[in-house]
């Protein structure tokens, strides 16, 4: 639960869980339009990977339940690597892994904290993947995200979405969809798609809480 | 689309399940998704290890065997696979001699098999990696991921293959292996597009009376589309792009490669017009070989690949292989 009424808000495990059992929904409800997408500038397996990957994330925080927000994240990160595989594996497990290390072995996380675990776990992204915002990639929802989370969990959403939608122009520079280059244009990348869903799943969970 | 499968999801299972049947010679995981030839670890012998998305088949697991893979790790359909499978393979074959992964250039394959190096660095496992980058439908490096391994990843996994199983040490088998990556330059043209299972419909729309130029092996569309062509005309268009980027100064391995749906009656029709094409452009043709190898599930449409080779490539090219898709000289 959310704690501190009247002062700084803070989240502890059983909020990460949630998010994440709320991303694992996210992408059961959206993998075949996830698929559709990939399937028009990529290879069509992007739904059935992250399905995939985050039933198994799923299964293991039931399973080993950990002990704090930031080991949350660490376990859901290693466990996405070793399931989804793809570029998606190791680029989302080393999201959520990175996230999960910055935030260190407190108890309970601000959302401020959480953003500038999330602004590591998105640089490391970048780094592993060789992206920029622009690319067409994930990395064109995650970064406005992860600035419109330092004001909320609302403006993160909205960023998010907004960023996603915004790689409908772009030519792709990374990745399959780079394959096809002018081809690429005029549709919406798949990997900023789910990145979105991550950030609306959030949303979602700290609404429930009384968050914003 | 029917297909002959049970569910979308047990598709590389089942395979695996029916490939450990076939061939008693491999030790099959199907839990963990590895192909090792039984006979590994082969002692003070380096070990190649490769893996890739399924759907390519027979590479990888086809090539498993003496005189080639001494391991394949199959993801799920055109799904690189996870750095645990390539861990645990290294962690069987090797000798102590060390283990070369042979990587395709696509940026899923290329990331996990970095973290699956570190990781078996971490067990003690000798690890060199060699990227393979043939194709010459991607002329835009600068901008894309770079040139895609297609069809030159048999001629990779093969020479190199013979250099490990001659009992050459890892730096050597690993310069012989970057050599023939060097060397080798492919282009595919499809004339149909390739059905997954898990989508259960073509991944792109390819009208009837066109032909798509430049694709990959993963169903991504390519890069130009035209109507249809002869045999004769696309054996031109096809063998001018790897000719014209390659430029041979000596004789050719040349690999007339099948998508997956086209008939080897199709295939050796084109070879006849690959070999009429080097002929005319005065590249020596030392061997060929026809055939299904690098494909792309269901798709029709084929691949030309050749590799300038040395006389010591081609000598490790006629070296013995045993493995259930490549077999000669023993």
């Amino acid at each position: 639960m959310g704690e501190g009424t009247g002062m700084t808000e803070t989240f502890g495990v059983d909020f990460l869980v949630r998010w994440l059992a709320a991303v694992a929904e996210a992408v059961d409800r959206e993998a075949d339009r996830l698929t559709e997408l990939d399937s028009a500038i990529g290879d069509a397996d992007h739904g059935a990977n992250l399905k995939r990957g985050f039933a198994a994330v799923t299964t293991i925080l039931a399973e080993e339940p950990p002990a704090t927000p930031g080991a949350v994240l660490t376990a859901a990160g290693r466990q996405l690597i070793s399931t989804v595989g793809g570029a998606s594996g190791p680029l989302y497990g080393t999201l959520l892994r990175r996230t999960g290390k910055t935030l260190g072995d407190g108890d309970r996380v601000t959302r401020e904290q959480l953003a500038e675990a999330l602004g590591s776990g998105v640089a490391a992204v970048s780094q592993l993947g060789g992206a920029q915002v622009g690319d067409k990639t994930m990395l064109d929802a995650l970064v406005p995200a992860v600035e419109g989370l330092r004001a909320s969990f609302g403006a993160a959403r909205a960023a998010a979405e907004e960023g996603a939608l915004a790689t409908v122009p772009l030519r792709a520079r990374k990745g399959r969809a780079s394959y096809l280059g002018e081809r690429s244009v005029g549709h919406q990348d798949p990997g900023a798609t789910s990145s979105a869903l991550l950030f609306a799943a959030l949303d979602d969970v700290a609404r429930t809480e009384g968050a914003s | 689309m029917r297909m002959l499968i049970n569910v979308p999801e047990t598709v590389v299972a089942d395979a695996l399940r029916g490939m450990a049947a076939a061939h008693p010679e491999l030790t099959v995981d199907v839990e963990r998704r590895v192909v090792v030839r039984r006979d590994a670890p082969v002692a003070g012998k380096v070990a190649l290890v490769s893996g890739g998305g399924s759907g390519h088949e027979p590479l990888h697991g086809g090539f498993v065997g003496p005189g080639m893979l001494a391991a394949a790790c199959p993801g799920e359909v055109f799904t690189s696979p996870v750095p645990d499978q390539m861990v645990r393979a290294a962690a069987a074959v090797d000798s102590g001699a060390g283990v070369l992964f042979v990587v395709k250039n696509y940026t899923g394959d290329v990331l996990n098999f970095e973290m699956a190096a570190e990781l078996a660095e971490d067990e003690g496992i000798q690890v060199a990696k060699v990227l393979v980058d043939d194709d010459v439908a991607v002329t835009d490096s600068l901008y894309t991921a770079g040139r895609r391994g297609t069809g030159g990843t048999l001629f990779v996994e093969k020479i190199a293959g013979a250099a490990a199983e001659e009992g050459a040490p890892l730096e050597r088998v690993e310069s012989i292996a970057r050599r023939v990556n060097e060397r080798c330059r492919s282009f595919g043209v499809a004339l149909s597009a390739c059905t997954t299972p898990a989508k259960g419909s073509p991944t792109f729309d390819l009208p009837p009376g066109e032909l798509e130029l430049g694709i990959g092996i993963h169903g991504e569309p390519g890069r130009e589309r035209r109507p249809m062509m002869t045999s004769g005309e696309i054996a031109d268009f096809a063998v001018d792009a790897v000719v014209e980027d390659l430029r041979p100064s000596g004789p050719v391995i040349a690999l007339v490669n099948g998508m997956g749906a086209t008939p080897l009656l199709e295939l050796y029709g084109f070879n006849a017009e690959v070999q009429r094409v080097l002929g005319e452009r005065r590249v020596p043709v030392a061997r060929t070989l026809v055939g299904n190898y690098v494909t792309s599930l269901d798709m029709a449409g084929c691949s030309v690949t050749l590799c300038e080779v040395d006389e010591e490539l081609l000598r490790l090219w006629d070296a013995p292989v045993e493995t259930p898709a490549l077999r000669w000289g023993r």
